[in-house]
């Protein structure tokens, strides 16, 4: 055999090895980012005080941080991913009365593969097998919002404190929007081709996965999520570093900080139209969140990005009659809305 | 000749899949008929949970991401 296919079939015949190598090899390139870009800014001809060598710091030190750190825990999820499938994920909230089950879809949608161009035939799915309407938004809603890429993004520039509380407070989100839209009981309000549509039973097929597929289903997922966001993430942080290095402090104070009371509707109603797979948004938040703007704010703006996207509007409106997807709407921004003032008077 | 359906509302995953299977085809020698549906209701019909859908002879095989080419190989030559 020679070298390179002996490469790519290790991971495969011998996967714990591979795991064990692949997590020291990334412990370790990951202590050496800090040291490496303060060098590399040393060494460039820039003056070390100058507002070009913050941006070029906070350029050559985020960008492979965060690359790094979402290659390895996207690559984590994708093997977390083969265990929740959304097969399986239908046939644990069918089983459950609602409350409880929007809790356990809100949590679910953390775990569950998911992708915006899924929104459909996953809302039918799930409908079909009798799973509650409100249950299936709780899902829908949390799905999108509080995934591996926001978390990890939102972790790597911001902190852990941060990343918690956009977890949770994202998932009250999806179960308290959820649970009110299906106290609603708009289930009339579904387009009548999806109400006739036959009823299946939610079985789970069982599948034996051996530990070799989850670990390919690991380098799927990172080929398909970071091979997808990595342009947006060093546009994002390079955007960043502009604010960072060259807009005055407090700058955005004046319009996004507290005590602009109209800052939160605004920041969601702006939020809808803007549409880049939270990867692209976080490090631009980043640097608002540094020059002034108030934290409330930027996360009711990044939640409304994420949770609310017009294109996903355009593709549930296929299966949901204009009524509900108002509804829809409606609730989940009061949500975000409410986040947004909580933290703003809290903090 | 195995007939493939791509199920998929056009989105970019569904396309690469499709290029995807015509490639390995190709690569094989393999003659197929492959047809991409994207009609919503169609899609349903075949019960599946997430998109792409991939349909061999009439049997889901795959439901969601892209598969890889070994899998696609062993459903071209199965």
């Amino acid at each position: 055999m020679g070298f390179l296919p002996a490469v790519k079939a290790f991971p495969r015949q011998r996967p714990l090895l591979f795991i064990v190598t692949a997590v020291l090899l990334w412990l370790g390139l990951y202590q050496l980012i800090l040291p490496t870009s303060e060098l590399l800014v040393h060494y460039l001809p820039v003056d070390p005080s100058s507002h070009l060598a913050g941006a070029l710091q906070f350029f050559l030190y985020d960008t492979p941080k965060v690359l790094l750190l979402l290659t390895g825990i996207v690559f984590v999820m994708g093997m977390i991913n083969s265990w929740f499938t959304p097969e399986r994920t239908r046939a644990l909230l069918a089983k459950r009365g609602e409350g409880g089950a929007n809790v356990l879809a809100a949590l679910l949608g953390i775990v569950t593969p998911f992708c915006s161009c899924s929104a459909v035939p996953l809302f039918i799915g799930f409908v079909q097998a009798g799973v509650p309407l409100g249950v299936t938004f709780s899902f829908l809603i949390s799905a999108p919002m509080v995934n591996e890429v926001a978390l990890t993004l939102l972790f790597g520039l911001f902190g852990w404190k941060i990343a918690l509380l956009h977890l949770g407070l994202g998932l009250s989100v999806a179960m308290t929007a959820g649970w009110v839209i299906g106290r609603l009981k708009m289930d009339a309000h579904l387009e009548e081709w999806v109400q006739q549509m036959p009823k299946v039973s939610a079985d789970d097929p069982l599948q034996n996965v051996i530990l070799a597929e989850r670990v390919d289903g690991g380098f799927s997922a990172v080929r398909q999520i970071v091979g997808k966001v990595w342009p947006y993430i060093l546009a994002g942080i390079a955007i960043g570093a502009g604010i960072h290095g060259y807009v005055p402090e407090s700058f955005m104070a004046s319009f996004m900080g507290k005590e602009a009371w109209w800052s939160v509707p605004l920041a969601v109603i702006m939020g809808v139209p803007l549409y880049t797979n939270a990867a692209g948004i976080i490090p631009i938040v980043q640097a608002l969140l540094a020059k002034g703007a108030a934290l409330g704010t930027v996360l009711a703006f990044m939640m409304a990005v994420i949770a609310l996207s017009l294109p996903e509007l355009v593709i549930l409106r296929k299966v949901l009659k204009p009524r509900l997807i108002a509804t829809f709407v409606v609730v989940v921004a009061s949500g975000i809305l409410l986040v947004g003032y909580i933290f703003n008077a809290l903090l | 000749m195995k007939n493939i359906k791509v199920l998929g509302p056009g989105c970019a995953n569904c396309k690469t899949v499709a290029k995807l299977i015509t490639a390995v085809a190709e690569e094989k020698g393999i003659a197929i008929e492959l047809e991409k549906v994207e009609e919503i209701r169609e899609i349903m019909s075949f019960g599946i949970l997430a998109t792409p859908g991939v349909v061999v002879d009439g049997q889901v095989v795959h439901s969601g991401g892209i598969p890889s080419r070994d899998k696609i190989a062993q459903w071209l030559t199965a």
